[in-house]
């Protein structure tokens, strides 16, 4: 799960990590009483949205009065923001963030991710701020500094020591990169996060450091035990379908092809669309139903994939290990029936009764292909949706 | 033998009480797993499908000398669990739970590692020896005591590899299933030098998936210790960027970990490598002339 700019620094401030004082607004109207709270000559606007290149979008703003705050929310608010990070629709603006404006000496990059290969937090600093960090990371690979979390003793001072002096930092702005990294690190941990970004930790023009951006992303695994974060997931950023999936314990991401795919475990539904792509069709979906599928998860899940108007036939594909076939089959029948399917159904059942559930979608007198292997099945698929 | 697991293999369940417990543990038993008892704290001295419950693992370890356990029990508690095991004397810990937080694991691994255990999972469907000894949620039934041995990431797609296998008459060795989670107690480079030190293995099933670098690291490996023939597939070429497949662990992020890539690193250590999963059967029987 990934959070807002604004609730990412509103976690910075209670570790106490430097940040500008800003107000997250729902209504034009706040944005003036945000301007006016915070004082000063000069402010920045920043639509929030989960995706980032925000700034080339037109979504983050420079403004020098209130009347100008409020512009930029009645632009805004309930418009969808389109960056080079999200699909062709955007992502709908809920907030506008209103800070003090912050005057930018340099720019660096603060991060941390698990890193699966050394199975440690990974921090990753670099001097190259500002730009996007897989580009410096591609491009010029020594740039980026690594220090390792040994998980049984915590992130320690002289880890971040290393990093700021390798940096160039001097002075005091040693000790506040100390407080910054060590703050993170007690962040990520604490709230189980699964990646943190400073893009960019800037260095004022007074020499001090200070937090400009929050990129944060929580392990979705470990909510149950963060109630405060619970209450940060934004519905409003997940696609609508995969937010309904989400509902009936189903794993749904939309695609842009037109055979729905119905899959029991989640290799095998990634294994379905490419076998699809393989054979010249175009997936619309990964759906896994799951291990533990029931009868109605699977109507549900059929009912979702139909919901999608550009879904022109529907690939069951059943490897029955735990899950029975004939179960699957009743549910496929159940949903055909209830929803009215008008496009074609291929389906392939293997495994556990798989025999039976043939049998069940044999006598159900609906219009259902059986394949008769999984090649078949892509092959059949493709050709029902007229690619 | 073969590796991990075999006739011989006593096994507990933690969390033998509940229903997972409970279903997959009647179906080991029925596949002829030596079933040795089972751990539900506060149940210690009743008994559960006609074997004993214990309070605690190292009691159960204690009284039934059991080399290996299996966890069923919720991902709040897994990381408590592994530990449990960890310390009781089980040389091998199989976590069928999904869902375990990535932190809990970081911890979990480290603890396994010190103490020499053998962790394998969580979020995978186990690890089973054909004939002899099945730990986990695999239907038994499509399996056959053979020469190839498997490794993967995925459940279902192991069970794909597994009936092409059968069907062909090779049959496997024995077939592990690591895990779709981002931190896996036992990686794929663990279970290639099992396979390529077990003289019952002749050839091997490698399935990978996007995200991460684990199948470029077992890339690397395969080309400079695995002299036995390998057969790899790797799903998810036609997976968007930034957006979770299913299994934790199965996303491409900041344009790694991308199937494409993964193919080029086996092709490149003289793996041969299919597009579509129907093909693994047909390509071993290619290149090892069976």
């Amino acid at each position: 799960m990934n959070l807002h700019e604004y609730q990412g620094k509103q976690l910075f401030a209670e570790y106490g990590l430097p940040v500008s004082t800003g107000y997250a607004c729902d209504t034009p109207e706040e944005t003036v009483a945000a301007v006016k709270k915070i004082g000063g000559d000069m402010w920045v606007v920043k639509a929030q949205v989960h995706a980032g290149g925000r700034g080339k979008a037109g979504g983050v703003k420079l403004i020098k009065s209130a009347d100008e705050a409020k512009a930029f929310a009645q632009q805004w608010l309930g418009k969808n923001l389109v960056t080079y990070q999200t699909d062709a629709n955007g992502q709908p603006v809920t907030k506008i963030l209103v800070e003090s404006c912050t005057d930018i000496a340099d720019e660096l990059y603060l991060g941390a991710v698990v890193d699966r290969s050394s199975r440690r937090i990974v921090f990753m600093a670099s001097t190259e701020g500002g730009v996007e960090i897989e580009k410096v990371a591609h491009e010029t690979p020594e740039k980026i500094l690594r220090a390792e979390i040994d998980p049984l003793v915590g992130a320690q001072p002289y880890q971040a020591r290393e990093l700021a002096f390798k940096m160039g930092l001097q002075g005091v702005q040693i000790k506040q990169f100390t407080k910054i990294f060590l703050g993170l690190a007690k962040l990520f941990v604490e709230k189980d996060l699964a990646l943190i970004e400073i893009n960019p930790l800037v260095i004022k023009e007074d020499g001090d450091l200070h937090c400009l951006d929050a990129k944060l992303g929580v392990d979705g695994n470990a909510l149950y035990r963060h109630k405060d974060l619970q209450a940060m997931e934004d519905p409003s950023q997940e696609d609508a379908r995969e937010a309904e999936a989400a509902k009936w314990d189903l794993n749904y991401v939309a695609l842009d092809g037109n055979i729905g795919c119905m899959v029991n475990g989640a290799g095998l539904a990634m294994g379905t669309m490419d076998i699809v792509a393989l054979h010249g069709g175009f997936p619309a979906n990964f759906l896994d139903v799951g291990g533990g599928a029931t009868k109605e998860r699977v109507a549900h899940a059929f009912k979702l994939i139909l919901s999608d108007e550009n879904v022109k036939a529907v690939l069951v594909n059943i490897f029955g290990g735990i899950v029975r076939c004939d179960m699957i089959a009743h549910g496929i029948v159940d949903a055909v029936k209830e929803v009215g399917v008008k496009v074609p159904v291929v389906v392939r059942l293997e495994g556990t009764n798989s025999e039976l559930g043939k049998k069940v979608l044999d006598e159900s007198g609906l219009d259902i292909i059986a394949a008769e292997s999984l090649t078949d099945a892509a092959v059949q698929a493709v050709k029902a949706a007229g690619n | 033998m073969a590796v991990l697991i075999d006739r011989n293999t006593k096994v507990l369940c933690q969390g033998l009480t509940g229903g997972q417990g409970t279903f997959h543990t009647t179906q080991a038993i029925e596949y002829g797993t030596k079933m040795v008892g089972g751990v539900t704290p506060g149940k210690g001295g009743t008994t559960h499908l006609e074997l004993p419950v214990f309070n605690t693992m190292a009691e159960a370890v204690e009284v039934t000398g059991a080399d290996a356990s299996v966890i069923y029990v919720p991902a709040a508690f897994c990381k408590d669990s592994i530990l449990e095991a960890a310390n009781s004397g089980v040389k091998l810990i199989v976590a069928i739970t999904e869902g375990i937080p990535t932190l809990d694991m970081l911890e979990a691994k480290i603890r396994c590692d010190e103490l020499g255990v053998r962790l394998v999972g969580p979020n995978c469907p186990g690890v089973i020896t054909p004939g002899e000894c099945k730990i986990g949620i695999m239907p038994g039934q499509i399996h056959l005591p053979g020469k190839v041995g498997i490794v993967s990431r995925s459940g279902t797609l192991t069970y794909e590899a597994v009936k092409q296998t059968t069907d062909a008459g090779f049959g496997q060795s024995t077939c592990v299933g690591i895990g779709g989670d981002p931190i896996p107690g036992t990686n794929f480079i663990d279970v290639l030098e099992l396979f390529q030190n077990d003289p019952k293995t002749e050839a091997i099933v490698m399935i990978g998936e996007i995200g991460g670098t684990a199948e470029e690291e077992a890339a690397a490996f395969i080309k400079a210790n695995v002299t036995k023939p390998v057969v790899s597939y790797i799903a998810g070429v036609t997976a968007p960027k930034g957006k979770r497949m299913g299994h934790a662990g199965a996303i491409i992020s900041g344009g790694t970990g991308t199937a494409d890539e993964k193919f080029e690193a086996l092709e490149d250590a003289g793996v041969k490598t299919v597009r579509s999963l129907a093909e693994i059967g047909s390509a071993m029987a290619e290149i090892t002339g069976w």
